[in-house]
C-alpha cells in the first residue's frame, strides 16, 4: 500500500515565491545524513537555509516559524514550485514537517510527480485564486483553517468559500485508495515479458544481452 | 496516410505496453541508469522483496559523492554511505557500475554516452533531472524520483502521462566565440524557466544540424531548466557517427536495423506542435547569468537588465549586483569547468586553447574536472591537462563535483560570499554551497574570466583564437 490522500485540514502558509527549487526546499547539505528516505531529521531541514540564520538559529520572520503557521497543513507558493533537481527529499520535508498539500499556479514535473508517491496532493490553481486564498490564511492558526477535500476536489476556506480545483483522474483514484504502483502494474507481468519480447524482435539492438 | 507525428511521438508510441486511461501510459524503459544518490531506490527494493526485473538494462555510476579535486582515489578509502551503497547492491543485484578507476567512471549522464549504453530510439530514465541530456541522441530521456527508479526496477516499466509538443527551431549562423552553452542559455533567457513546463522540447534547424554531438548534448542537458522533463533532437548521420563503435554500440547486423530506424526517428512534415518557436542566433553574444535562476541571463556585453519583479529583484539582492550594471569586469574568486553541461572533450579541447598560454588571475581558484575517465584520458593523452595545470588550473578526477555542492570528506564547495564562474547548468541560491554566488557561462567565458580575474569576454583576449 501506498500513502492515501483523502483531505487535510489545517493552517495554509502563504510563501508566494516563484520558482522554488528543490535544492532550496531540501538543501543539498542536508543530504550528507543518509538514509532510504533521507535522515532523520526531515521536518528540521525543510527550506533549512530560508529558516535558520548561520548559526542555526531560527529567523522569526520566516513563514514557518511564525507561531501561527508552525504546523501548518498546507502551503501556498507561487508558479515553477520545485523546479530543479529530482530529489524526493522535497516532499519527503514537507511531509516530515507536516504539510500534505502545496497549492501552485505550477509545479516542477518531477517534484508533481514524486507528490502522488508519498500522500501528498499538488493542487494547480491560477495565481489570483492563490493570491485570494494568500490573504485568507494571512492571520494562520487559529483563526484561518482550511480544508483541501481530494474527494469533491474543493478547498473550503475560512470564510465559507469554496474554491475547486482538478487532479487527474488516474492520480486522485491512485492518491484516495493509497494504490501501490508497483503491485498494480505487476498484475500485468505477462504483458510487460510479452512487450519485452517482442521489443527484442522488432529492435534486438537495443537489446543485446537480454 | 497516417496522421504526421513528432520524433518524440515516434519514440513514446513504440514504447506504450499498455493504455492506462486518462492520458497515462505504461511505458517500457529500456535504460535505467543508477547514480550514487540514486542508489537508496535498491534498499526499497531489496525492503519488498522484489526481483530486479533486468539487471543489463542498468548501469549505475558513483558520480555525486566521489572526491574530484584531490588526485586519483583508491577506491577502497570512500567512506560516503552513497557510494558504498551504490556497490553492495550493483554486486547483490548483478548492475554494472562505473566506479572509481573504471575506463568510464564519471558523470553517469556523460559516460552513458561515452559507453554507447545510451542509444538513440531508446527510453533513458534516472533518478536526475538532467538525464534529459542524453535526449540528444534522439532518445526518450527524463528524470525520475527515487519511488519512480524503484517502479522501474521491480517492472522495466514506468507510468507517465504523454507531455505536449514543443519545438524550438534554430536559424542563422552561431558568431565565433560563442559556443552551444550560449545558444542553450540564451534560449532558456527567451523562454524563462517555465516555459516548456509539461512539454517535451524538440530542438531543430539548421544550427542543430550544423552542432557536433557534443554540443547537442549541452543544449539538450538544459532542458530542464526551461521546464520541460524531455528535451531531445532527431537522430542523423552526426549522431550515428558520435555512437558508432562505442563499446556498448550495436554492431554488425545490429549496427545496420539501428541506423536504418534510426533514419526514421525525425519528426514529420505537418507533426502538430502545442508551441513552436524560432530564434535565429546569428547575433548572439557570449552569455552570463547574473540572478539566481538559469532564465536570469545576458549577453555578456549588455547590462544587467532593470526589472521590477520580485522575482528579480530578490536574485539581485542575493547576488549583489546591481541593475543597470555591467555584468562585464565584475570581480571573481572561483571558476569551475566541468559537469554534464560541460565536461566533454571538445569543451576541454577549446578550453585549453583559450587557456594556452596564459595564467589564473592572482586570486582566483580555477578548476577544471572531466566528465569521464575516458575523456579524461584522451584530454591527457592530447597534453590539454599540461595546458590547463601551466595555465594555473588545477586538474580533477571525473564526477559531478562542484557543480552541486553535494561536497563529501573533501569538501569542495564554495565558502559563503564566493562568486563562482562555471560551465555547469544551475545557479540556484547556495548551489555551490551556502552563500555563494553562481555564474553560469561556456567553457571559453570560463577560461576568459579565471585568467583575467574578472567576468570577461573570451573575444578581447588578445590572441585569442576563437
Amino acid at each position: 500500500m501506498s500513502e492515501k490522500f483523502v483531505s487535510v485540514t489545517g493552517a495554509a502558509a502563504p510563501l508566494l515565491r516563484a520558482n522554488i527549487d528543490t535544492d532550496t526546499i531540501s538543501p543539498t547539505r542536508t543530504e550528507k545524513e543518509f538514509g532510504e528516505k533521507g535522515g532523520s531529521n526531515l521536518a528540521q531541514f525543510l527550506f533549512a537555509n530560508w529558516r535558520y540564520d548561520e548559526n542555526d538559529n531560527p529567523l522569526p520572520d520566516f513563514v514557518l516559524n511564525r507561531t501561527s503557521f508552525k504546523s501548518a497543513k498546507i502551503l501556498l507558493t507561487g508558479p515553477n514550485f520545485g523546479c530543479g533537481s529530482s530529489r524526493e527529499s522535497a516532499v519527503w520535508m514537507l511531509k516530515a514537517f507536516g504539510i500534505s498539500c502545496v497549492i501552485a499556479p505550477s509545479f516542477g514535473e518531477i517534484f508533481y510527480n514524486n507528490c502522488f508517491k508519498n500522500g501528498a496532493l499538488p493542487v494547480i490553481l491560477d495565481e489570483a485564486t492563490i493570491d485570494g486564498l494568500a490573504k485568507e490564511a494571512e492571520p494562520g492558526e487559529p483563526e484561518a483553517i482550511f480544508t483541501v477535500d481530494l474527494e469533491s476536489q474543493t478547498i473550503a476556506t475560512p470564510s465559507g468559500k469554496t474554491v475547486p480545483f482538478t487532479i487527474p483522474a488516474f492520480r486522485r483514484q491512485g492518491l484516495l485508495e493509497g494504490l501501490d504502483e508497483i503491485s498494480l502494474t505487476l498484475q500485468r507481468d505477462a504483458e510487460i515479458s510479452e512487450f519485452a519480447t517482442r521489443a527484442k524482435q522488432s529492435r534486438p539492438w537495443a537489446y543485446p544481452n537480454s | 496516410m497516417s496522421k504526421p507525428l513528432t520524433l518524440f511521438e515516434k519514440i513514446w508510441n513504440e514504447h506504450v505496453v499498455a493504455d492506462l486511461g486518462d492520458g497515462f501510459s505504461l511505458l517500457f524503459i529500456d535504460r535505467h541508469n543508477v547514480n550514487d544518490m540514486g542508489a537508496r531506490a535498491f534498499i526499497t527494493l531489496e525492503k519488498m522483496n522484489l526481483p530486479l526485473r533486468h539487471p543489463e538494462l542498468n548501469l549505475a555510476a558513483a558520480d555525486h559523492m566521489v572526491a574530484t579535486l584531490c588526485g586519483p582515489l583508491d577506491p577502497s578509502s570512500v567512506t560516503s554511505p552513497y557510494v558504498l551503497t551504490a556497490r553492495k547492491y550493483a554486486e547483490k543485484f548483478g548492475v554494472r557500475l562505473l566506479d572509481i578507476g573504471n575506463d568510464y567512471h564519471g558523470i553517469l549522464h556523460v559516460s552513458a554516452a561515452e559507453l554507447g549504453f545510451a542509444l538513440p530510439g531508446t527510453t533513458i530514465v534516472c533518478g536526475d533531472s538532467h538525464t534529459c541530456t542524453l535526449g540528444a541522441l534522439g532518445a526518450v530521456a527524463w528524470g525520475i524520483g527515487q519511488s519512480e527508479a524503484v517502479h522501474v526496477m521491480a517492472t522495466q516499466t514506468s507510468v507517465q502521462r504523454k507531455p505536449k509538443n514543443m519545438r524550438v527551431t534554430l536559424t542563422g549562423t552561431v558568431p565565433a566565440g560563442v559556443t552551444p552553452k550560449d545558444v542553450m542559455l540564451y534560449i532558456i533567457g527567451q523562454m524563462g524557466v517555465a516555459g516548456a513546463t509539461g512539454h517535451a522540447l524538440e530542438f531543430a534547424g539548421p544550427v542543430i544540424e550544423a552542432m557536433p554531438m557534443e554540443g547537442r548534448f549541452t543544449l539538450c542537458n538544459m532542458a530542464v531548466e526551461t521546464g520541460a522533463r524531455f528535451g531531445l533532437m532527431a537522430p542523423d548521420d552526426t549522431t550515428a557517427e558520435y555512437v558508432n563503435g562505442r563499446p556498448d554500440a550495436p554492431t554488425g547486423a545490429d549496427w545496420d536495423a539501428a541506423v536504418a530506424y534510426w533514419q526514421t526517428l525525425r519528426s514529420d512534415d505537418g507533426a502538430a506542435f502545442d508551441q513552436e518557436l524560432t530564434l535565429d542566433v546569428s547575433n548572439i553574444e557570449p552569455q552570463v547569468t547574473w540572478g539566481i535562476n538559469p532564465g536570469q541571463v545576458v549577453g555578456i556585453g549588455d547590462a544587467i537588465p532593470e526589472s521590477n519583479a520580485e522575482v528579480d529583484r530578490r536574485a539581485l539582492d542575493y547576488t549583489k549586483l546591481e541593475e543597470g550594471a555591467a555584468i562585464k569586469g565584475t570581480p571573481i574568486d572561483m571558476v569551475f569547468i566541468g559537469s554534464c553541461t560541460n565536461s566533454r572533450i571538445s569543451d576541454l579541447r577549446a578550453a585549453a586553447a583559450a587557456a594556452k598560454g596564459r595564467k589564473v588571475a592572482d586570486g582566483v581558484t580555477a578548476w577544471v574536472v572531466p566528465g569521464c575517465q575516458s575523456i579524461k584520458q584522451q584530454a591527457e593523452a592530447e597534453g590539454l591537462d599540461k595546458t590547463f595545470i601551466e595555465a594555473g588550473f588545477m586538474w580533477g578526477q571525473p564526477g559531478c563535483s562542484m557543480c552541486g555542492g553535494s561536497g563529501n570528506e573533501h569538501t569542495e564547495i564554495g565558502k559563503p560570499g564566493t562568486r563562482i564562474v562555471s560551465t555547469t547548468n544551475r545557479n540556484f541560491v547556495g548551489r555551490q554551497g551556502v552563500g555563494t554566488y553562481t555564474h553560469l557561462v561556456s567553457p571559453l567565458t570560463a577560461v576568459a574570466s579565471a585568467t583575467t580575474g574578472r567576468i570577461a569576454d573570451v573575444r578581447d583576449l588578445e590572441g585569442a583564437d576563437v
